[in-house]
């Protein structure tokens, strides 16, 4: 029996999948976060642990607020968000620096070098020396797990926030990890008030803006003495100081090198590097993105390599690592052979598609966002002109009809998502309505939030746990802010969309339109059973490729010769035909009507 | 093999299971005593556009990511992506395709051909291929769906874990209800390879 046991407490695990379960043993009661890659499976395997609250925030700063509040109160609390949140949670993280915490407060924030799923990739080390935190910096999942119990004990014995960092190979590669018990916090949860420390009141603040400055003494001082930070020797003549996955990498590469790995990036054990750096004879820094680390070695006089050799842009990886450090070229491999590009693409029966196509049509500027959708940029449909970060299209829009005045009247919409309106594209609306704006805003309303995996939010009806909640009216919300243009259209029905945003997009007034369908991924309309199929009536299709425009990877064009177009019935001229994969096709109905020859119709109903 | 890190990477197209394989392979790994690493991209990579697991395996793993021309063992779940990740072959590797289609976007709207000699070029480069009809063997299985663990079965033939762990981590993966058909899809997978090599069992 005794192997089983073993077996049971060691599991494999991602980062994330570790962070949920090292906050789960930490003791942690609240933790709050919005959803975006790679940070979004901490809180949904959070919310499966018994005994802990754990909720979709509209957007990161009320999450890190909500996480803060609980601290107020004495428990230990969690906020989590890709790197890009942290910059909308920056206002709460920056003052929480100042109020310090009294249960334990931890910010994880997930970077995301090389952006397989961002819009930038800043590098959120920065923020810790910005916000004079702590920050922790874990290389894989076992190292999440044990980071998280440490930075509960370090955010309440210094009195901090602690700022976890992943990135995507932390969060998103499985290791095995040792289980462990649960542990408590020494603080009692329950309201204590202390103005001086939770109220910044700019006299109260001064006296923290001290204690701040006394507390990053503390933390540098612990740093020589925290075990995560640590020198393993080898051979001195390449000494290696690194952190997070870049570890792995130098492991990889140069397993009989000394090197010392940084648990906790910031601060620095400044004594235990100034002694490393006089004992290797060749000191090389190994980061991913900015010089973080080498920076603040050359603040402190240290001669050592990095950004001079390591790439300062995307991931690295052994290889590169290798090439950098020892100038050797890089062994000889297969060259790349030119085929198609498979790029991400809107799903079969994506209600999204509609809308695009519509507005495709009508060459509108489409200020555009986050989310799936940001995928109707790519050809065929095109039909997106910019995208920035977390509301910004309403914003966009905006400013693009005050740069140019009635010029812009008729031809720029801003398109939303509608967990991302939530997010922050309310203000944005608040900003037209009361700037007398005559924006048209496309909320494209498929009830969950799609790119990150289908987490509900506040119009869902459901909460993380999947309970029942209020489901926040959209409509009722765009009247209540004053837009009295709010109409709500099915985007599976081209030819009604087009008509209503060709309608709205000329009003010269604040409008709103709801593209209501449910995203096809949801359970629910995977299991619906009244999916009409379509087909391509192939003796009807006159090639004219209208269909293919929707972009849709349902309908495949089928390329044919002169000489087999004769043969199928077909004019000699005719260069193909389309046809729709039984497999792929989800019912939605949007290419049907757009086929001028009735081609495509429904499967066993009009195929006669 | 001491010592040594063994490299499978897994390729394909968005929505065809490749997690959940790498998720059965790495269990299967850990089970065996051995240290394992596997890496993947979620998010927007994952809508129907190309996906990549990376999944390393042995004594003791740093690095999450294979470097490119080190791969022991691909394993493509579509016949193109495995031409895609030709930079990661090493002239040992060894390569499990899928000989499913799977048009990509631009192949399907006509603005580009998918390739007709996808084993050819594999072959003219002196890799060692295995083509697998995964989609027809999982769908004579009972489940179309289960064409990744065809996949998993064909693989395993190469891999020192016993078929007994494969099928306890298979079990507790996977509904109860299902357990007889994906094991099914796994044993095809098997075989196939298992012939291709000549008997060598």
């Amino acid at each position: 029996m005794k192997p089983k046991v073993a077996a049971e407490k060691r599991t494999l695990l991602s980062g994330n999948e570790a962070i949920a379960r090292g906050a789960y043993e930490a003791g942690v009661k609240v933790a709050s976060a919005y959803p975006g890659t790679p940070s979004t499976e901490i809180l949904e395997t959070l919310a499966g642990y018994e005994g802990i609250y754990a909720e979709w925030a509209p957007n990161e700063k009320v999450a890190v607020e909500v996480a803060l509040g609980a601290s107020f109160a004495g428990v230990r609390a969690l906020a989590c968000m890709k790197h890009v949140g942290l910059n909308v949670a920056a206002d709460p993280l920056f003052t929480a620096a100042y109020t310090g915490v009294r249960g334990g407060l931890v910010i994880v924030t997930a970077d995301d070098p090389e952006m397989h799923s961002s819009q930038n990739e800043q590098d959120n080390r920065n923020y810790a020396f910005a916000a004079k935190v702590p920050m922790v910096d874990p290389a894989d999942a076992s190292d999440a797990k044990e980071f998280i119990r440490q930075a509960y004990r370090i955010s309440e014995e210094f009195d901090t926030p602690v700022l976890f960092r992943t990135t995507t190979r932390v969060s998103h590669v499985k290791s095995i990890v040792s289980l462990g018990e649960k542990e408590t916090s020494a603080v009692k949860p329950g309201i204590e008030k202390m103005p001086e420390k939770f109220v910044m009141l700019p006299a109260h603040a001064r006296k923290r803006r001290v204690e701040v400055g006394n507390r990053m003494t503390r933390l540098k001082e612990f740093a020589e003495v925290f075990p995560e930070n640590r020198i393993e020797w080898g051979d001195r003549k390449r000494g290696f100081i690194t952190s997070g996955v870049s570890y792995l990498y130098v492991k990889e590469v140069f397993p009989d090198a000394s090197v010392l790995k940084l648990g906790m990036i910031y601060p620095f054990p400044e004594k235990m590097i100034r002694d490393f750096a006089r004992k290797v004879k060749e000191l090389f820094i190994v980061e991913e993105l900015d010089p973080f680390i080498e920076l603040h070695l050359k603040a402190m006089g240290i001669r050592c390599r990095g950004k001079e050799l390591i790439p300062a842009m995307g991931e690295l990886n052994p290889r590169v690592v290798r090439a950098s450090v020892s100038g050797e070229p890089p062994p000889k491999i297969f060259d790349p052979v030119p085929i198609p590009q498979r790029p991400p693409n809107l799903c079969p029966g994506c209600p999204h598609r509609g809308m695009f196509y519509a507005l495709s049509k009508l060459g509108l500027f489409v200020a555009g966002d986050i989310g799936c959708y940001t995928l109707a940029a790519l050809r065929p449909l095109s039909a997106m002109d910019s995208c920035v970060c977390m509301g910004a299209g309403i914003g966009n829009a905006f400013g693009m009809e005050k740069a140019l005045g009635e010029e812009a009247l008729g031809k720029v919409v801003a398109v939303i998502g509608d967990s991302t309106f939530f997010h922050s594209g309310i203000t944005g609306l608040v900003d037209v309505v009361y700037n007398r704006g005559f924006t048209t805003v496309i909320i494209l309303d498929n009830r969950t939030t799609g790119m990150t995996g289908h987490q509900p939010h506040p119009s869902s009806g459901m909460t993380i746990t999947g309970d029942c909640t209020t489901s926040i009216d959209i409509e009722t919300l765009c009247r209540a802010i004053g837009v009295q243009h709010v109409s709500t259209v099915n985007p599976n029905d081209i030819e009604a969309t087009l008509k209503v945003v060709k309608t709205e997009v000329g009003r010269r007034a604040p409008s709103v339109i709801i593209a209501k369908s449910p995203c096809v991924l949801l359970p629910e309309m995977r299991k619906r059973k009244d999916k009409k199929l379509y087909v391509v009536l192939p003796e009807k299709c006159a090639g004219c490729r209208t269909c293919l425009k929707l972009g849709c990877p349902a309908i495949e064009w089928v390329p044919l010769t002169g000489e087999e177009a004769k043969k199928l019935g077909y004019k000699e001229a005719q260069k193909g035909y389309s046809r729709i994969n039984a497999v792929l096709c989800d019912g939605c109905g949007q290419c049907g009507p757009l086929c001028k020859f009735k081609a495509i119709v429904v499967k066993g109903k009009d195929e006669g | 093999m001491k010592g040594k890190t063994t490299n499978i990477l897994l390729c394909g197209v968005g929505g065809q299971g490749i997690l959940l394989a790498s998720e059965i392979l790495s269990s299967a790994f850990m089970r065996s005593g051995l240290d394992v690493k596997q890496s993947e991209v979620h998010g927007m990579a994952q809508r129907g556009g190309s996906v990549v697991a990376h999944l390393r395996y042995g004594e003791k793993v740093y690095s999450p990511l294979i470097e490119p021309g080190e791969a022991d063992f691909a394993v493509s779940f579509e016949l193109l992506e495995a031409l895609r990740y030709l930079p990661y072959y090493g002239k040992d590797s060894r390569l499990i395709v899928n000989t499913q289609k799977i048009l990509p976007a631009p192949v399907s709207a006509g603005m580009e051909i998918y390739p007709d000699d996808v084993l050819k070029q594999l072959s003219e480069r002196r890799l060692s291929v295995f083509p697998v009809d995964a989609f027809g063997l999982a769908r004579s299985a009972g489940e179309s769906r289960a064409v990744n663990m065809v996949l998993v079965g064909a693989l395993s033939v190469f891999l020192p874990v016993k078929e007994k762990t494969f099928q306890d981590v298979i079990r507790e993966r996977i509904p109860e209800k299902l357990h007889s058909l994906n094991e099914g899809a796994f044993g095809r997978g098997r075989e196939v390879v298992r012939d291709l090599r000549g008997g060598k069992h």
